[in-house]
């Protein structure tokens, strides 16, 4: 694994290497002393064109409890607000030696740019891109749903395990959603069973070529008792009549979609309910449901620390070849380039 | 940068070692066989014993892969000397995260670590691992330690020292010393991993 850029970019064995790392991770995040020395001396470089306070904060703790130097770039307030481009800002980080570039951005395909154009020679990891992938949030949401589906629940007994035979149901905006995208790639990956229920409007072009089955009615898919509801982030501006009318007004998109307590009651009793967050509460999940006892939310955001821990440390601490940045090496570059100049 | 041509070294008679039957996958020299191991390993836990006077606060940490079950042999053997339950002897001590080799080798699977009962606090830690080398995995041991508690003493159990140490390390309970030449190669062979009892030297085509 060279970059991560799409949920795709994983075959089941490395998704499975992903979260038993995360595991072994999460287990030295409960001892007194959570820092590890594993990325001393590796700088990070959190490249944040889109606001993400949460993402970013994880990335962060991640990188910062594998004792890597942290660079936090946000393009607010920065050159990037002045018209500077991508590349400018990446051959800046990439002068100033950044081994790995977490790279969050509103236009899709960002970080492949970023990875595929020689402008950085370090690690690019997706922190969501537009439309398209947020892959870490699939991998934190798929090792939350398998310590708590797989292997009785028992932390231990799921390593080395897939999520094969568990049914979990996209709720929400899929349209818009770069965590339904990832989720239903690597949740088929892994072997699990994926519905996506969302109203008509929310439904992308070519969902049916999707490794997914399609609902229109909540109430019918949670009747089939799925192991886990996976709730989506409605953006409330982008939803009303004035913001392009995807339904025709928040109660109503309650009532087709909202998760409540009376629709919680409805799902067997091993059932989880993750939201990616943050969450409108009242919107797409009530705060019934967010405060049940069911609800792992909060356990999704330290999973989070954990997978983005064992992304940076498979991504960073091997020393396969070209995934050295070293600006020794790119220095070495230069310095050869202008000799066979002046030659 | 000098080619490496074979027949210009001038100060190098051409001692062209014939290609002894080393030249496939060599099966080896076997140094220890499987009772030798058992014997070795029943005379360090014995010796754990002595020097510590019981094993009321003894933890023994294997250090994965193959020094996990050697930590669970020698628990065994303390169990029957001292009619304790062996499970509660042996924790898990994963030193992967806390190497200063990670950037020179190819990214390394994370191995569980798990400590028995309340912690290491005060206890008395041996760490067993199988090959004492270099000495970098027990000083990546001991980060790791640290890491988990303050120990009132750690010891080093080993079932083979075969020298060329980097680090003052020495190991307090030793199954065999091994003299070798750096080119040659020291393999523990674990019925548990590998099917059978063996150690093995390899290489250096003597």
């Amino acid at each position: 694994m060279r970059h991560l850029l799409s949920a795709a970019d994983l075959d089941r064995d490395e998704a499975v290497l992903v979260l038993d790392t995360a595991g072994q991770m999460a287990a030295t995040q409960a001892r007194e002393i959570k820092k590890l020395p594993t990325l001393r001396g590796r700088t990070v470089v959190n490249l944040f064109f889109e606001d993400s306070t949460r993402t970013r904060i994880s990335f962060e703790t991640a990188a910062k409890r594998l004792s890597a130097d942290v660079i936090n770039f946000s393009a607010k307030g920065s050159s990037v607000s002045k018209g500077e481009s991508l590349k400018d800002t990446a051959l800046t980080l990439q002068a100033m030696g950044a081994d790995a570039v977490v790279i969050r951005h509103q236009a899709s395909g960002a970080p492949h740019t970023l990875a595929y154009s020689g402008w950085t020679h370090g690690a690019v990891v997706n922190a969501g891109d537009g439309m398209h992938q947020h892959p870490t949030q699939a991998l934190l949401d798929a090792y939350t749903l398998r310590r708590h589906l797989v292997g009785d629940g028992g932390r231990a007994d799921a390593t080395g395990r897939d999520l094969a035979g568990v049914h979990v149901a996209i709720v929400g905006d899929v349209l818009h959603s770069r965590v339904a995208r990832s989720n239903v790639q690597l949740l088929r990956t892994l072997g699990a069973r994926v519905t996506l229920v969302a109203p008509p409007t929310l439904v992308p072009v070519g969902v049916h070529s999707w490794p997914a089955e399609v609902s229109y009615d909540l109430d019918e898919v949670l009747a089939t008792g799925p192991d886990a509801v996976m709730m989506l982030r409605v953006q409330r501006e982008r939803m009303s009549s004035a913001g392009g009318g995807f339904f025709p007004s928040p109660l109503e998109y309650t009532r087709g979609y909202g998760l409540d307590a009376r629709r919680l009651a409805v799902l067997p009793d091993h059932a989880v309910v993750l939201h990616p967050g943050p969450m409108n509460r009242g919107l797409e999940i009530s705060a019934d449901a967010a405060d049940s006892p069911r609800a792992v939310i909060v356990e999704q955001v330290a999973n989070g620390v954990a997978v983005r821990m064992a992304v940076l440390y498979l991504l960073l601490a091997g020393g396969e070849p070209g995934a050295r940045t070293g600006d020794g090496q790119g220095r070495t570059h230069v310095r050869t380039d202008e000799t066979r100049a002046h030659a | 940068m000098s080619t490496g041509t074979p027949a210009s070294g001038p100060g190098r008679p051409a001692t062209h070692v014939p290609p002894p039957e080393g030249a496939g996958p060599a099966p080896g020299t076997t140094v220890l066989g499987a009772d030798d191991v058992g014997r070795a390993l029943t005379r360090i836990a014995h010796e754990v014993v002595e020097r510590n006077k019981g094993v009321d606060d003894v933890v023994l940490l294997g250090i994965p892969t193959r020094g996990l079950p050697l930590a669970r042999r020698l628990a065994q053997r303390l169990a029957q000397v001292e009619h304790v339950p062996a499970e509660g002897l042996v924790g898990s001590l994963d030193v992967t995260m806390h190497r200063d080799d990670l950037a020179h080798q190819p990214t390394r699977t994370i191995g569980e670590t798990y400590v028995p009962g309340d912690g290491i606090d005060g206890k008395v830690v041996v760490l067993v691992d199988d090959v004492l080398y270099s000495g970098r995995t027990i000083r990546a041991a001991l980060d790791a330690i640290s890491d988990l508690g303050r120990p009132r003493a750690v010891q080093l159990a080993v079932l083979v020292d075969r020298g060329h140490r980097e680090l003052p390390i020495r190991a307090d309970y030793v199954g065999k010393n091994l003299p070798t030449a750096t080119a040659e190669r020291v393999r523990v062979l674990l019925a548990e991993i590998d099917g059978e009892d063996r150690v093995v030297i390899e290489g250096a085509g003597r």
